[in-house]
């Protein structure tokens, strides 16, 4: 009776392999490495440079363990430092011709240990949280009411214009805060313009209504369309927040939306908190320019020439060198939009909005300048980056398009580009947490001791007071911290000081389960009944219990992950998951054990579980009242 | 080896009624630390800046306070945080601030204290990772002063988590109420939630009393215990209904006498080897996991006592039936199915 089917021993095998496998690469540890990522807002790296980056070792002969690309930035391993500062100086030599001006940034950096063979099989170690190697944290507020307004603005903008072209008599538009009012003499008006305006601006929703003797309409964003301005201001502050990030050099920022209006910046290894907060909070400019065709600025171009008066060269970018007019056009504080949209013909194309002052001075330049090209130039850190070149095809507005980037790729890179010039909305940094190196590596030390400790401990007494059921429980308990590693990897979880405390708290009640049949077994056993009966009833009976006090446990565990955030999150993944994994190890692998040692014997006269202590004289108990 | 020879049931009901009143005592008195004194709530609640910073000696915690305090960033709090050359200092929000830069200026302020100057360090790491921060500098590239940890938190996000530990408080005693009422009975479901709730009152009346830091961690330490001391109840009444089942002249007194017996060596070893796992976080845990190993202490005694003697008494008190248990599970269900409820 107490005989696994051997799908289940099976079963077991393939855990522990899996369980191990997975485990295994946080062994390893972590080596030095370099990593290579893009300096420029307009250079993006693909794989393309892993190549280059062993060409330049091989000529420096440097041996890396390896040179990968993964997500936005490629890395090389090495033995030892000393290789990896070589690495990094020959490196940086072969792809920033002008050390002044590095359009890639080469970094020194950790990267895990573990054989390729592991990474292949997608086994990496688990990721360690701030608290344990040190780092900054910020949490920031995006402030979506000035993401509100600015939309509103936009609309007043377009709102002005579109009365104007239809001619519809208005007696003034005014935006407070995030709600527009416009203003009539006439109700005829109004009830004109309330027509049009529930065709053409279906953002927003009009309410009417009377000012002394005048009539106004009064308009406010949709809750669906502020949604969705809300959504995208959080988009595109990531988005600029990644471009920022990207040139510190951080092996592996954590850069997420958090709740409805705000994101988490997490930058591992950084301790340079006025320097991430000054690339953090720094405002790149966009300026639309006018373009400088003329035989002149060719010839300047061309090195044949000086750069006329009133113009600028810009050597850096997409269409770059160029020569543009010093004047600009407009700027990124007048950019509202900048979306990837196909044009008439299909062709990918960059939609571009900009608020009405924008439009207007953009009106006035396009309609003397048809023919002519245009420039977008990027400014960050005071100096300039071509995004596009294109020609004026025509007189135009607040709204234009700009085509001929050829892929659909390369025009969400440039509505990206366009948009990553400033924030959508504002952001305060409203949590700021540091913790320097050496207390992340205390934390550890410490995190693990208590670990170490504690399951000693528990071993030990279960051995001693169960015997060999003690050991089975012993294994099953060591089983279930490689089932919980391994899943924690797995899953690229981030481990923090909590969720190794979740880890300890873990194991010392998943040990319950054991208690719970290992007593239970013993008390079969006190009752008369033969040692394989006492087994198969110790578990069969155990596991009511054993699953009703996992599920109470859960229901907390799961509230923590509901409601909790930051540290209290950390701890109760771990914790939902150990419960998880416990029950699986306490009950099936233990009584796999069990089975595997006891179950053949037919003719069991005993079991090490300890002492059976009847009481003398006493009899049986009845089973069955 | 058997620690528990017990010879017949021992009648723990005969002195519920002592054991309530201890109780409510107990509750009583948490009650009125927590409204007399109230807890000590960390930064992560109220709002604020907290430093850790490690001196190169002994630290001087009245200058060091004095210093603080001549920056005029308000009520300043200055402890020893795990060693004597370690100092927490801690400081409240204040409107008319950028709060992101107290931390850097209470750090300068204490650098120069410590006649340091602060500069940019850069260096490589064992490892091989580059790291570049701002340390305080003496003669001789000695550092008179580290900065190990900054925190702060806006005073939003403090009030958001205050509303968001309630609303999991909540969850959990309304989700641990249904869980045990579909599988018991009301009667239960009350008994085991006042228990288990006594014991989260009085792990905080532990706080309020002491003036403990009352942290995140703390709250996660206290919902871990209210769902794993709920374990101990449903083990208790898991018996009961077997002891109603199987023992037909037994009163409803004996049967919780009964199965109060037949549980404890299961109840005490287990929160042996809970307690043995988080005294080991408490001696080696470090000042970080300090407080969340003590609520956890705390939770795990008296989740011990509340399980054994208040929460069987309470259902005693509500008074539970052989019908209300034996109704639901007598028809339906054979009693040799091992599934059927389970007897531990």
């Amino acid at each position: 009776m107490n005989r696994y089917p051997l799908w289940k021993y099976l079963l077991m095998a393939a855990a522990l392999a899996i369980g191990l496998l997975y485990t295994l690469p946080n062994f390893f540890g972590e080596a030095p490495a370099v990593q290579v990522s893009s300096g420029k807002a307009t250079l993006k790296l693909d794989a393309g440079i892993v190549p280059r980056i062993e060409s330049a070792l091989s000529a420096a002969g440097i041996k890396a363990d390896f040179v990968q690309f993964e997500g936005n930035s490629a890395k090389a391993r090495f033995a030892d430092t000393d290789t990896q500062i070589k690495a990094k100086d020959a490196i940086a030599k072969a792809l920033n011709p002008d050390p002044n001006d590095p359009s890639h940034i080469v970094a020194l950096n950790l990267s895990s240990r573990s054989p390729a063979w592991l990474t292949k099989l997608h086994a990496l170690p688990m990721y360690l949280g701030l608290d344990l190697r040190g780092g900054v944290h910020f949490l920031m507020q995006v402030d979506m009411k000035a993401a509100l307004s600015k939309k509103a603005e936009s609309y007043a903008g377009d709102l002005r214009s579109l009365m104007r072209d239809k001619g519809l008599r208005h007696a003034g538009i005014a935006r407070d805060g995030e709600v527009i009012t416009i203003r009539f003499r006439d109700h005829a008006v109004l009830a004109q313009a309330q027509a049009l305006l529930a065709d053409q601006m279906a953002d927003l929703q009009w309410v009417e209504g009377a000012d002394g003797s005048d009539f106004k309409l009064t308009g406010s964003l949709k809750p669906e369309a502020a949604r969705r301005v809300q959504d995208q201001a959080l988009k595109q502050n990531i988005t600029t927040l990644h471009n920022r990030v990207n040139e510190l050099g951080v092996a592996e920022p954590v850069i997420q939306q958090q709740g409805a209006d705000r994101v988490v910046v997490q930058l591992p290894g950084v301790q340079d908190t006025a320097k991430a907060k000054d690339i953090i909070g720094r405002t790149a400019n966009l300026e639309f320019r006018l373009a400088d065709m003329t035989p002149e600025a060719r010839a300047a171009l061309d090195g044949r020439g000086p750069v006329p008066f009133g113009r600028e060269r810009f050597g850096v970018g997409r269409g770059a060198p160029v020569i543009v007019y010093r004047e600009v056009v407009a700027s990124g504080d007048m950019l509202t939009d900048a979306q990837p949209r196909p044009d008439q013909y299909n062709q990918p194309a960059v939609s571009v909005t900009l608020d009405s002052k924008g439009g207007r001075r953009m009106l006035e330049m396009t309609r003397a300048n048809v023919g002519n090209f245009m420039a977008a130039i990027l400014f960050e850190k005071n100096k300039g980056e071509v995004l596009t070149v294109a020609r004026i095809q025509g007189e135009f507005g607040n709204q234009f398009q700009i085509t001929g980037m050829g892929t659909t790729e390369a025009a969400n890179d440039l509505a990206l580009l366009l948009r990553a010039g400033g924030l959508a909305a504002p952001m305060e940094i409203i949590e700021e947490r540091t913790i320097g190196p050496s207390l992340g590596k205390d934390n550890i030390d410490k995190g693990f001791a208590s670990v170490t400790y504690g399951f000693t401990a528990i071993a030990a007494f279960m051995c001693v007071y169960y015997l060999l059921f003690g050991v089975f429980s012993t294994l099953a308990l060591a089983f279930n911290l490689l089932l919980l590693v391994a899943v924690l990897s797995m899953l690229q979880a981030t481990l923090t000081l909590p969720g190794i405390a979740a880890i300890a708290l873990t194991l010392g009640m998943a040990i319950d389960a054991n208690v719970l049949i290992n007593e239970r077994v013993r008390e079969e056993l006190r009752g008369g009944a033969p040692p394989q009966a006492a087994i198969h009833a110790g578990y069969e009976r155990a596991w009511a219990t054993i699953l009703d006090s996992n599920v109470t446990t859960l229901i907390a565990g799961l509230a923590l992950l509901a409601f909790g955030s930051g540290p209290v999150r950390g701890f109760a993944v771990v914790h939902c998951l150990g419960i998880l994994t416990s029950m699986f190890s306490a009950v099936l692998f233990s009584r796999g054990l069990v089975n595997l040692w006891y179950g053949r014997q037919k003719r069991l006269k005993a079991v090490s579980i300890g002492q059976v202590w009847r009481p003398e004289g006493a009899t049986p108990p009845v089973q069955q009242g | 080896m058997e620690f528990f020879r017990i010879r017949r049931d021992i009648p723990f009901m005969r002195h519920a009624l002592v054991f309530n009143v201890i109780s409510f005592l107990t509750f009583a008195a948490a009650v009125f630390f927590l409204i007399t004194r109230g807890l000590h709530l960390s930064i992560e609640f109220t709002g604020g800046t907290v430093l850790e910073v490690g001196y190169a000696q002994t630290a001087d915690i009245n200058k060091t306070r004095a210093s603080v305090e001549a920056l005029g960033f308000g009520e300043v709090q200055v402890q020893n945080f795990g060693t004597s050359r370690d100092v927490l200092i801690r400081l409240p929000i204040r409107g008319d601030l950028k709060q992101s830069d107290v931390a850097a200026r209470v750090f300068e302020r204490l650098c120069s204290d410590a006649a340091g100057q602060l500069a940019a360090r850069q260096y490589t790491t064992a490892q091989g990772e580059q790291v570049s921060r701002m340390a305080c500098l003496g003669d001789n590239e000695a550092e008179p002063i580290r900065l190990s940890r900054t925190e702060f938190v806006g005073p939003a996000v403090g009030a958001e988590l205050y509303a968001d530990g309630l609303k999991a408080l909540a969850f959990v005693v309304i989700g641990i109420m249904a869980y045990l009422a579909f599988r018991f009975e009301w009667k239960f479901s009350v008994a085991a939630i006042v228990a288990n709730l006594h014991d989260v009152v009085i792990i905080l009346g532990f706080f309020a009393f002491f003036q403990w830091e009352f942290s995140l961690a703390v709250l996660a330490a206290v919902l871990a215990v209210l769902g794993y001391s709920v374990n101990e109840s449903v083990v208790i009444f898991d018996r009961i209904r077997e002891a109603f089942r199987r023992f037909r002249k037994m009163t409803t007194r004996e049967v919780i006498d009964h199965a109060i017996t037949s549980t404890i060596s299961r109840t005490i070893i287990t929160h042996g080897s809970t307690q043995m796992m988080v005294l080991a976080m408490l001696l080696f845990g470090g000042p970080t996991l300090h407080y969340f190993a003590v609520a956890l202490t705390i939770g795990i005694l008296f989740g011990i006592y509340s399980s054994v003697f208040v929460a069987a008494a309470i259902a005693m008190w509500l008074g539970v039936k052989r019908e209300d248990l034996v109704r639901s599970g007598g028809r339906d269900r054979d009693p040799n199915d091992p599934n059927a409820g389970a007897v531990v």
